[in-house]
C-alpha cells in the first residue's frame, strides 16, 4: 500500500485474529522475547518449599507432609493440606506448584475413574503413574511443576511411584520431595526397613518431618500423616511439627513425669502397648511416649 | 465425482438386517472349524487342519496365533482379515503395555477387536471383517477365559464354542458333554477338545494346541502342539 511504503511501515508477519492475544493455552508475553527468560524474569513466583515423603512397607505406603505454602518469604497458608486423595487406594504428595499439582490431580482422578468403568477394575499404581507422567511430559518446557509421589495399594500390594513433571516417573522404597527433602531423607535412610511395624512406620514418618521442618525454613506448620491398607487409605494424624520437633528431643524417660508433660493424645492411631518406634539411637531405649504423639491441632 | 461410491456398504434393510454382516457370517460358516473350551486351569482350542496342497508348505498354514505371552486366538473365515485383525490385536497388546504398564486382559484385547471390527460396519467403503475369533488366554488371577468375537463386532464369554464349517453340530456335541467331569483335569479337558472335533472329522486332519497354566511359575500360558496319532 502507498501509505505504508511512505511511511516505511512494515506489516506485522502474523495474520488472522488480533495477535496481541496468544493462541489457546500459550502464554502472552511481548514479542520477540523468548518464552523460558520472560518467565524466568517475570513470570509468577512458584511456590516450591516443602517437605513431603513417602515409603513403602509391609503393612502399606505411609505418605506424610508438612502443612506450610510458602510464597518465598512469604507463608501463604500455614495449614494447608499437601497429600491429595486420588481414589480409595490412592494418594499422591505434592510439591511444587500448588496450582499445579491440584489440577493435574484433578485430571488423573477423571482419567483414572474413566479406565475403572471401562475395563471393570481400578488401574495399578504403576498405570497412574505412567498416566500422570505422560500427560505431563507433553507440557515439557513450560514450567510445570509438579514433583508427586503416588501412594497406593493395587494388586501387587503396597506400590510407590515418584512422578515428576519432566516426564519422569520411578519406582521406589522410599521418596521424599521437596526443600526439605534432605534432611527426610537422612532420618530415613537409618531407620527404614521393610519389615517395620505400622506404629514404627509412624513414628520414623513424623520424626522425618519434624526433622526437616526444623532445618527447613520453607517447612513447617503441622506434620500430616496417612496410611494407604489394603482396605484403603486412611489419614492418621495431624501434629503441630513444633511440639513434635521438642517432644523427639527430649529423652526419653519412663517416668510418669515424663508422660505428664504430654497433652492428652487426639490421633486416631490404635495403641498398642509396649509397640513403639526406635526415634533415637541409644540402644535398649524403648519408650512408651514415642507412639502417643500430642496430637494438637495446627495453630497460627 | 468420487463420493458417489463412497457410501457405506453396510447399509440397513428395511426389516432391519445388517446384510454385510449376515454374508460375512456366511463366509465364516465356510471356514474350517474351530473349537475352544474351557477348563478349570486350562484352555484348549482346536483347529480342524484343512488339507494343503502336495507342494505348499504346511507349516506355514497357522489358525493358531499368539497376541501376547498370556493370550492366543483362532479364527475361522478369510484368513487374509484374520492377519489383518491379528497383526492390529498385537499391536494394541504392546501399546496397552507401554501406556498402561500392564499386560492386556483377555476381555479387553477382546473388547478391541470386537470394537474394530463394529468399526468395519460402520464405516465409508469398508466392508465387515469375514472372520469370527475365539480368544483365550489367562488374566493376572490365574482364572482362564474363553471369548468368542463374530463379524458383527459382538462378544460374549463362553465355556466352550465351536466356530467354522459343522460349528452347529459341534457345539451341539459340546452341549451335551461338557460337565464338571469332563473338565475335571486338563487332560480330560483336552480329550473333549479333541472329542468334539473328532464328531466331524478324521483323526489326521485335527492339529491341537494346547494352552496350560503353570501355577508354580505364575507364567499365563505354556503353548504345546500335538500331533494325534
Amino acid at each position: 500500500m502507498a501509505l505504508q511504503d511512505v511511511c516505511k511501515w512494515q506489516a506485522p508477519e502474523t495474520w488472522g485474529p488480533s495477535t496481541h492475544l496468544p493462541q489457546a493455552g500459550d502464554w502472552a508475553i511481548p514479542q520477540g522475547c523468548n518464552l523460558q527468560t520472560f518467565l524466568q524474569m517475570h513470570g509468577p513466583r512458584l511456590a516450591h518449599g516443602t517437605t513431603t515423603l513417602a515409603f513403602r512397607f509391609r503393612h502399606g505406603v505411609i505418605a506424610a507432609a508438612d502443612t506450610r505454602s510458602s510464597c518465598g518469604s512469604y507463608v501463604a497458608c500455614p495449614s494447608s493440606c499437601k497429600v491429595i486423595p486420588v481414589h480409595q487406594h490412592l494418594l499422591g504428595t505434592t510439591s511444587g506448584t500448588s496450582a499445579d499439582c491440584v489440577t493435574w490431580y484433578r485430571v488423573l482422578q477423571r482419567e483414572l475413574r474413566l479406565r475403572e468403568l471401562r475395563e471393570g477394575q481400578l488401574p495399578s499404581v504403576a498405570s497412574a503413574a505412567k498416566l500422570l507422567s505422560v500427560m505431563m511430559s507433553r507440557y515439557r518446557g513450560l514450567d510445570l511443576c509438579v514433583a508427586t509421589a503416588l501412594c497406593g495399594w493395587d494388586r501387587s500390594g503396597p506400590a510407590l511411584f515418584y512422578v515428576y513433571s519432566d516426564g519422569t516417573h520411578l519406582q521406589g522404597d522410599i521418596f521424599s520431595v521437596g526443600s526439605g527433602s534432605p534432611y527426610a531423607y537422612g532420618v530415613l535412610d537409618r531407620n527404614y526397613h521393610y519389615d517395620m511395624t505400622i506404629q514404627e512406620a509412624y513414628a520414623l514418618a513424623r520424626c522425618a518431618v519434624a526433622h526437616a521442618t526444623h532445618r527447613d525454613a520453607y517447612s513447617g506448620g503441622s506434620v500430616d500423616l496417612f496410611h494407604v491398607r489394603e482396605s484403603g487409605w486412611e489419614y492418621v494424624s495431624r501434629n503441630d511439627a513444633c511440639v513434635l520437633y521438642m517432644e523427639l528431643q527430649k529423652l526419653p524417660e519412663p517416668e510418669p513425669e515424663g508422660k505428664a508433660s504430654q497433652a492428652h493424645p487426639e490421633s486416631v492411631i490404635p495403641h498398642r502397648a509396649g509397640e513403639c518406634g526406635k526415634l533415637s539411637s541409644e540402644p535398649g531405649e524403648v519408650s512408651a511416649e514415642d507412639s502417643r504423639m500430642p496430637a494438637k491441632t495446627e495453630t497460627l | 465425482m468420487a463420493s458417489r461410491y463412497d457410501r457405506a456398504i453396510t447399509v440397513f434393510s428395511p426389516d432391519g438386517h445388517l446384510f454385510q454382516v449376515e454374508y460375512a457370517q456366511e463366509a465364516v460358516k465356510k471356514g474350517s472349524t474351530a473349537v475352544g473350551i474351557r477348563g478349570t486351569n486350562i484352555v484348549v482350542l482346536g483347529v480342524e487342519k484343512k488339507s494343503v496342497a502336495k507342494l505348499q508348505d504346511e507349516r506355514t498354514v497357522r489358525k493358531i496365533c499368539a497376541l501376547d505371552d498370556h493370550v492366543c486366538m483362532a479364527f475361522a473365515g478369510l484368513t487374509a482379515d484374520a492377519r489383518v485383525v491379528i497383526n492390529r490385536a498385537r499391536v494394541e497388546c504392546q501399546s496397552h503395555k507401554l501406556t498402561v504398564e500392564d499386560p492386556v486382559t483377555v476381555e479387553y484385547i477382546t473388547r478391541f477387536i470386537a470394537t474394530l471390527k463394529q468399526k468395519y460396519t460402520q464405516s465409508n467403503g469398508r466392508r465387515p471383517f469375514g472372520i469370527s475369533a475365539l480368544i483365550v488366554g489367562f488374566d493376572d488371577d490365574g482364572i482362564p477365559r474363553l471369548y468368542q468375537t463374530d463379524p458383527s463386532g459382538t462378544y460374549h464369554a463362553w465355556k466352550a464354542n465351536a466356530i467354522g464349517r459343522s460349528a452347529k453340530t459341534v457345539r451341539e456335541f459340546l452341549e451335551k458333554n461338557y460337565t464338571e467331569d469332563a473338565i475335571a483335569n486338563d487332560n480330560e479337558a483336552i480329550k473333549l477338545a479333541i472329542r468334539a472335533l473328532l464328531e466331524m472329522f478324521s483323526a489326521k486332519e485335527i492339529e491341537l494346541q494346547v494352552t496350560e497354566i503353570e501355577k508354580e511359575k505364575e507364567e499365563a500360558e505354556k503353548k504345546k502342539s500335538k500331533k494325534n496319532a
